[in-house]
């Protein structure tokens, strides 16, 4: 019954994988990509925050705090790209991403 | 303990749920509500393994701002959800195989995991008993002297995505009025006032 690091980390691989399924799954919704990817990097963070409690090591907590604000700028400039996207196309369909005019 | 293991339990049910429905959800506003609530779901998983401050940050950080982000993207664009969806069936069998594949190889290394012995002793920033400083207290010791330098590159990262986020979004709209105070400064009486004299009768 006693709550180790295992526990942690199968917890840290569901949300991984659910957040892979996610990216599977709506292959074509943009918002909902940038979605599971937030659930991926909430999982990585799990991991480093286990780690960093079970080793008894606080460098872990501070790179899960880095994660975390890389994480908060990537997913302005990926909604910000997203937003003038639209305006241009009218739609966020990847399969309509395919174009770039230089 | 039993209480802690309970807790457990419940956080991580409640998050593994959420992240379910945060791929699967009809309505993609439903889905950033799920995604806050997984968020709060590893806050409280956080807590419980000791680490309060980055609990409180992920709360701040991702529910205060990026989720409200989400929302706001997700309510304001103009979009037609239902056609995105086609092909979700499609998808589902390869996506969920590739999943559980996935699951099934964590699970596998994590179950066989072992710390070598005297790995506790290698790291160099150890968490602080209990009770003598609190875990921020601790963090902030570490984070502003050993990775200071980290601390301001990331930092500027946030500037620049900021800044990066302003230029992609703005754009000058026709037909706004605005106030324009030099060209108002400038106006001087000559150049808006003209004295006619008119002759009665006569007219301009």
């Amino acid at each position: 019954m006693e709550i180790g690091l295992a526990h942690y980390l199968t917890v840290a691989a569901i949300l991984f994988a659910l957040g892979i399924f996610g990216i599977f799954l709506n292959r074509k919704n943009v918002i909902i990509i940038l979605m599971s990817i937030e659930l991926m990097l909430l999982a990585v963070n799990i991991n480093l925050v286990a780690f960093s409690a079970h080793l008894g090591d606080l460098v872990g907590q501070i790179f899960a705090m880095f994660v975390l604000g890389i994480a908060a700028a990537e997913a302005a400039i990926g909604l910000a790209i997203l937003v003038v996207y639209f305006r241009n196309r009218g739609t966020i369909a990847v399969e309509d991403l395919n174009v770039m005019k230089g | 303990m039993i209480i802690q293991a309970l807790a457990f339990y419940l956080f991580a049910a409640v998050a593994v749920a959420s992240g379910v429905m945060v791929v699967s959800a009809r309505n993609p506003v439903h889905s950033v509500l799920f995604l806050i609530l997984a968020f709060f779901n590893a806050a409280a998983l956080f807590v419980l393994m000791g680490a309060e401050f980055l609990a409180m940050v992920l709360v701040i950080v991702y529910v205060g701002a990026v989720a409200v982000l989400f929302l706001f993207v997700v309510m304001m664009l103009d979009i037609n959800f239902v056609a995105l969806r086609q092909g979700f069936q499609q998808y589902l069998p390869v996506g969920a195989l590739v999943g559980l594949v996935l699951v099934a190889e964590l699970v596998l290394v994590f179950g066989a995991w072992a710390v070598a012995p005297g790995a506790e002793a290698v790291g160099t920033d150890p968490i602080p008993v209990a009770g003598e400083i609190t875990n921020a207290h601790a963090l902030g010791l570490v984070l502003y002297t050993k990775y200071a330098y980290l601390f301001q590159v990331a930092g500027l990262i946030l500037l620049v995505a900021m800044i990066g986020a302003i230029v992609l979004t703005h754009r000058q709209r026709d037909g706004v009025k605005k106030q324009r105070i030099a060209a108002q400064l400038d106006r001087r009486r000559e150049d808006s006032l003209e004295v006619v004299k008119v002759r009665s009768g006569e007219g301009i």
